[in-house]
């Protein structure tokens, strides 16, 4: 292929990836070294049904002379990215000054709302991800090897969970573990502890989010896994069982290395959808317990009255360098993998 | 077929009579009416009422979703403005005044208004912005049956409270007697409020946006607030109001300080537990610290016209919402809301919110950085009453957190 047609070739979808992804991404990250502009604000006298008050308001006109100024706003650099609610570095500053034990400054550093959203979406991902790559693999296996007639049946019903948009499945499981609901009432009497609620403890809650997600995303890597499956050479296989090789020795020896080009796509892959995990967190109403990058973003633009949207946008952009330094090592290894197959770095 | 015509003719007549009736009545001889309103069914008696205006020339169209609030000052900006009337409450008001978009209404009130009450207008420095007609609260309803077993009088503070949660639970009846809606969020962040405004409380230093709230009286309700789930579902950072509605109706709690706005369904007689409803009783919200101020703060719900709207469709849809709100429509529907509508006559459901207004309580506070502080309250709080932090932490933190938004809003250097 020449380069011209090439070129051609790839030109609406260059055009629709400006569109569509470089142009937001760069409007966000404009749009995050800026705050609102200072408001003027007056004191005036309020009178409605319960009285008449002095309240604050903002002087409309003042203000807007200065919108019209400066239709972006104040221009805050990376203020945003320093400020409490976001890298908070005063607030780490005084923690790492004035705290003594470790345990105290983890505690403290817990405190401030994006390090607590980190801390969940992290452990969430790490989690997550490597139990739903073994769950999905041993579904697969078995899936695998039970009768063909009742394979078409099994593999929907796998499917189920990953077809469930999040939002409903959790809002459903969250029904289901209410101390009234049949997981929550079983649990209480299994432990004979009417106090036990999946809801109310910290630790309940991530275990409870763990769960879930790791249900909601089993069937991914099981459909991958089980295609792959259909791929072993038969040869290796019969060729290990005259060696001798036990069905835990071949597993170990021809399938797994098999799929291992199938498991670094599938960690990429579900990693990068659990780190921007959300609607569970909405859904279990766990905000109290565990609050995640995502959804920082969504409580930023769905305040009750306000949005503040530089503050979004800065999260955004942080969640952004979070992904891509989380994908660094997969990236490495997948460019470590290439080069071996093309040593002289040509793709053709 | 000639039958079947002559009989729908027949039929539609008077329906078509009633809503020319209705449409001359309203005396709008053209314009567009055009309703951004919250999904509420007090809401939607007065904008059903106020639909019948449509006639051949005149256009009311109403969207009605909780959803309002997120897309109204975007709907009013653009000129001319998508809607002419936004449905607005308490805390809805301020981003439409702080962005410009309310028109002046004195003008209107005074050709139209003559069935208003002086206290139905909301005014800001003598102009009138917004017109009120119904009030909500939250106040006390009770198990009557529950009580009176136990010979305790309905409680009026909140050691009345805790004392009757404290014999409920000791008399075996119930483990948790209480609940309250204290979702991590916005309800959280509402009880506080509720009951930082009875200490007499100010959230900030008047004419300025710096936060007031790390003092004593904060320290106080926080105390209160975690005493006060010691006899609630230990899911309680989950409730809203719906949920409490469920457990009151559920027979699983006794005493619950809900909305008023909600009445109805708990009363209901063919509702889902018309056992409970027969005896539940209504109070106002319960005082705090021995102040005798309700712990509940006050809300209003009314209209207000666009600004970027021609003066044509403005005054129609003042006279649409002024037929709307007629009092024979608060009196046809009674229970819908505490109306504030003149001539309305407030059955017994209505006595929650007026006796927590007559006694005292104060208004939910109207100002631009309120929403960001009510925001603050609701994340911040959480660690606290989770036991993970004192209450002085938990108000610096939120003073903290509400400092951070409203530097990126403009509101502080």
């Amino acid at each position: 292929m020449t380069h011209r047609s090439f070129f051609s070739f790839m030109l609406p979808s260059l055009l629709a990836m400006f569109l569509f992804i470089v142009l937001p991404t760069g409007s966000i990250v404009v749009q995050s070294f800026y705050t609102e502009h200072d408001k003027v604000l007056s004191l005036a006298e309020d009178c409605g049904p319960f009285g008449c008050e002095q309240t604050t308001h903002i002087d409309v006109e003042a203000t807007e002379n200065l919108i019209e100024e400066a239709p972006l706003g104040k221009f805050n650099g990376l203020g945003t990215y320093l400020d409490r609610g976001h890298l908070a570095v005063d607030e780490l500053g005084t923690i790492f000054e004035s705290t003594e034990s470790i345990g105290e400054t983890v505690s403290r550093i817990y405190n401030l709302p994006f390090y607590k959203a980190l801390a969940f979406t992290i452990a969430y991902t790490f989690l997550a991800t490597p139990l739903a790559m073994i769950v999905g693999f041993l579904v697969a296996m078995a899936v695998n090897n039970i009768p063909k007639k009742l394979k078409g049946p099994v593999i929907f019903l796998s499917l189920l969970p990953y077809i469930v948009t999040p939002l409903i499945g959790s809002l459903t499981l969250f029904w289901m573990i209410n101390s009234n609901g049949i997981i929550g009432a079983t649990l209480q009497m299994i432990f004979n502890d009417p106090e036990l609620s999946l809801k109310a403890s910290p630790v309940l809650t991530w275990v409870t989010l763990i769960v879930y997600g790791i249900w909601h995303m089993a069937p991914f890597p099981f459909v991958v896994y089980y295609a792959g499956l259909q791929t072993i050479p038969q040869d290796t296989l019969e060729s290990a069982m005259i060696d001798g090789a036990s069905k835990w020795e071949r597993i170990r020896y021809v399938v797994i290395p098999h799929l291992f080009p199938l498991t670094t796509f599938l960690a990429l892959v579900l990693m990068m959808d659990n780190f921007r995990i959300f609607e569970p967190i909405v859904g279990f109403s766990a905000e109290a317990n565990a609050t995640s990058l995502s959804w920082s973003i969504y409580n930023d633009l769905n305040g009750q009255v306000d949005k503040l949207y530089g503050s979004a946008a800065s999260t955004s952009v942080l969640t952004v360098i979070c992904v891509v330094i989380l994908l660094i090592p997969v990236l490495m290894r997948t460019w470590r993998n290439f080069k071996q197959k093309n040593p002289d770095g040509s793709a053709s | 077929m000639t039958r079947l015509c002559a009989l729908a003719t027949v039929c539609l007549l008077p329906l078509i009579f009633v809503s020319n009736i209705a449409a001359a009545e309203c005396g709008i001889e053209s314009g567009s009416v055009r309703v951004l309103s919250n999904d509420i069914d007090s809401l939607g008696v007065v904008l059903n009422e106020a639909r019948h205006c449509a006639s051949d020339t005149v256009n009311v169209r109403t969207n009605r979703t909780t959803e309002h609030k997120s897309i109204q000052v975007s709907a009013l900006t653009i000129d001319p403005a998508i809607y002419s009337v936004a449905m607005v409450s308490t805390n809805t008001l301020p981003p439409l005044l702080s962005a410009g978009l309310v028109r002046p209404l004195d003008e209107y009130v005074e050709k139209y208004g003559q069935n208003l009450e002086s206290d139905q207008l909301i005014k800001i420095n003598g102009k009138t912005v917004a017109i009120a007609f119904m009030a909500n609260s939250q106040h006390l309803f009770m198990r009557g049956d529950i009580l009176s077993d136990l010979g305790i009088s309905p409680p009026r503070t909140y050691q009345e409270v805790l004392d009757a949660a404290r014999a409920i639970r000791e008399a075996g009846i119930m483990q948790y007697p209480l609940a309250a809606a204290y979702e991590a969020g916005w309800y959280l962040g509402n009880e506080f409020v509720n009951n930082y405004l009875s200490l007499g409380g100010q959230f900030f230093e008047p004419g300025s946006a710096e936060p007031t709230i790390n003092n004593s009286e904060g320290v106080q309700v926080l105390e209160l607030m975690k005493e006060m789930t010691e006899y609630m579902p230990p899911e309680y950072l989950t409730l809203t109001a719906d949920d409490l509605k469920k457990l009151y109706l559920d027979g699983k709690v006794a005493i619950i300080n809900q909305w008023g706005s909600m009445v109805n369904s708990h009363l209901d007689p063919n509702g889902a537990a018309p056992e409970i409803s027969r005896t539940t009783l209504l109070a106002p919200a319960p005082t705090l610290g021995g102040h005798d101020i309700p712990a509940a703060a006050l809300w209003w719900d009314g209209f207000t016209i666009a600004k970027n709207v021609s003066d044509e469709d403005a005054e129609a849809s003042f006279r649409a919402m002024m037929y709307g709100m007629r009092s024979s429509v608060a009196n046809e529907h009674p229970n819908a809301a505490t109306w504030l509508i003149k001539g309305y006559e407030a059955p017994e459901s209505a006595r929650g919110v007026l006796d927590t207004i007559n006694s005292g309580g104060r208004p939910y506070p109207m100002n631009p950085f309120m929403g960001l502080m009510h925001a603050a309250l609701g994340s911040e709080l959480t660690d606290y009453m989770q036991g993970q932090e004192s209450a002085e932490q938990a108000l610096a933190d939120v003073e903290a957190a509400y400092r951070t938004s409203a530097r990126s809003s403009g509101f502080l250097d």
